[in-house]
């Protein structure tokens, strides 16, 4: 690999593993510390490695110096805390250096325990998003800012009062108790869920991000199953519900960049290896009593991995969707339920059903009325299609409804 | 809109509708034991009907919880401590399960009930009755 693209790729990688076993190292308290430390052991490697050439080991090499600046903070910080207190009331075990151990076993550690630290439920959600992008994923701020579509002074502000909050609150960075880990894991659950969503739905036109977010979420929710105490029958549920997504990467997006619409896909090119990935956790998830909100998305996620419209597919997606609807409503999931509806028992009861939806003010609302009009009523169609076209906060699905548009006025 | 086209199967419900001044209503269902009168067949059909009326009522948000009242294991606890075996007066007035929904007036609530697929059946009825709020007033 060139140096060009070498660096890149390890910063992603090795700066989330430096910062999180440094973080641990040092307490919550020094987390900008620890991240300024990877920063540096980074513009070192760029300058050093310029003239000397790119070492045997690129990893082993950083983690050197990033022990080397560990220790060097260490030393001044303790002389710091030295005078101002005053008096020396070190113990033996205090003058002995804190252990900067960059093992393998202990980075997932380290970074399993951040994650958690991260999704304390004093953090709102979008900063959880955004420091497990920066401390987890080394994403720096200027590519965090472009996935939200927002400029890098908000991030900034962002992250800094969530680091200022983590401190405030003094979360320690550990394995939640056996009490609290149901509660704190549905935390970072639901942080690695929006984590994805935001890069498999957001408007941002960068793809190779977006895909990046996406694999992050996928590698952080792997990494919960590498712990006894996380490998959990709803954690594989979300990877499965997240594979079956992915696998449509390549086929979503066209030349230009557009949405390719699920009916427009073309099949041939989904990935069969995340869909079997996929059926193989949902299998495993479905070992246990438990029926999460994953475990319903992922098998609605797995149904539409099959393209074939038949009839067991329908109707076991509007179960599953009636299954979900009694547990979390939600009016997307109202919406695709109606859709599931018409595919299942047909229009005309879709239709009576849609109209008690009520979500005036949605969209999707309207183009599903759109849809489901269309051929039966081609002027009612029309008209709720105009009306979704009106209220489309997205370029992209105004073009989508267009296209429903162009298509029904051809027919007339 | 297609499955892919919309954020999110992924929804959270934050933005659900505006529940102003709904009351909760349960629905009592009476009704024979289905196993006594109809085949596997049947009951299936009955099945898919109840999944779809009460998913209608979860697309809607007004859905709260219900669920099923098995007929067997079925007891009657009298004055005197005296127990008897279930089912309990006439056979098609037996409580079968019930379904809570939110709903701005009883009509609403009577609305839902209507689409129950339990009222195919002759002699059968749902029971609307709202549920006291519990704070002391209602």
């Amino acid at each position: 690999m060139q140096q060009q693209e070498l660096i890149p790729h390890l910063f992603r990688t090795e700066f989330s593993k430096i910062t999180a076993v440094l973080c641990k190292a040092f307490g919550i308290e020094h987390i900008e510390a620890a991240e300024d430390i990877a920063s540096e052991t980074f513009l070192a490697a760029l300058e050093n490695w310029t003239y000397k050439g790119i070492p045997e080991n690129p990893a082993a090499w950083l983690y050197t110096v990033a022990k080397n600046k560990a220790r060097t903070y260490l030393q001044r910080n303790r002389l710091f805390d030295q005078k101002i207190s005053n008096h020396l009331r070190q113990s033996q075990e205090e003058d002995e250096e804190i252990a900067i151990d960059l093992s393998g076993a202990n980075i997932t550690d380290s970074q399993l325990q951040m994650l958690f630290a991260l999704c304390h439920p004093a953090i709102p959600p979008e900063s959880q998003i955004g420091l497990a992008l920066r401390i987890l994923c080394g994403f720096g701020i200027d590519e965090i800012a472009h996935a939200f579509l927002t400029n890098k002074e908000t991030i900034n502000k962002r992250l800094f009062r969530a680091k200022e909050k983590l401190r405030q609150e003094k979360v320690a960075i550990e394995f939640p108790g056996e009490a609290a880990i149901g509660n704190r894991l549905e935390a970072v659950l639901t942080t690695l869920y929006l984590l994805f969503n935001e890069g498999y739905y957001s408007e941002c036109q960068d793809s190779v991000l977006r895909e990046d977010l996406c694999l992050e979420a996928m590698r952080l929710t792997c990494l919960l199953l590498e712990s006894p105490q996380t490998c959990l029958p709803k954690v594989k549920a979300l990877l499965a519900l997240m594979c079956f997504h992915a696998s449509r990467f390549a086929a979503r997006k066209d030349e230009r960049g557009e949405i390719v619409l699920y009916h427009d896909q073309d099949s041939s090119l989904w990935n069969t290896e995340l869909i079997a990935k996929g059926t193989c956790f949902l299998h495993e998830a479905s070992q246990g009593n438990q029926l999460s909100t994953y475990h319903l998305e992922a098998a609605i996620a797995y149904w539409h991995t099959i393209k074939e419209d038949t009839k067991e597919k329908w109707e076991n997606v509007l179960q599953l969707y009636n299954q979900l609807l009694q547990i979390r409503y939600s009016p997307i999931a109202a919406l695709n339920r109606t859709y599931a509806l018409s595919k299942a028992n047909g229009k005309r009861e879709a239709i009576v059903e849609a109209e008690k939806l009520k979500l005036e003010g949605n969209p999707f609302y309207f183009a599903l009325l759109g849809e489901l009009y269309t051929g039966t009523d081609n002027r009612k169609a029309e008209r709720n299609f105009r009306q979704a076209l009106s209220l489309a906060g997205t370029a992209a699905d105004r073009r989508a409804i267009q296209k429903k548009l162009d298509i029904l006025s051809d027919q007339k | 809109m297609s499955p892919d086209s919309a954020p999110g199967a992924l929804g959270n419900g934050r933005d659900s509708i505006k529940t102003t001044a709904m009351n909760e209503f349960i629905l009592i269902f009476r009704h024979e034991d289905g196993n006594k009168v109809a085949s596997p067949e049947q009951i299936q059909v009955w099945m898919k009907q109840t999944m779809d009326w009460i998913g209608g009522i979860a697309a809607q948000n007004k859905f709260v919880a219900g669920n099923g009242l098995p007929f067997d294991d079925a007891r009657v606890v009298w004055h005197n401590n005296v127990v008897t075996n279930g089912p309990f007066g006439e056979v098609k007035e037996t409580i079968a399960g019930y379904v809570i929904v939110k709903a701005a007036s009883v009509e609403e609530a009577v609305e839902f009930a209507k689409g129950s697929p339990v009222l195919q059946g002759e002699g059968n009825s749902v029971e609307v009755r709202r549920i006291a709020k519990g704070d002391g007033i209602h």
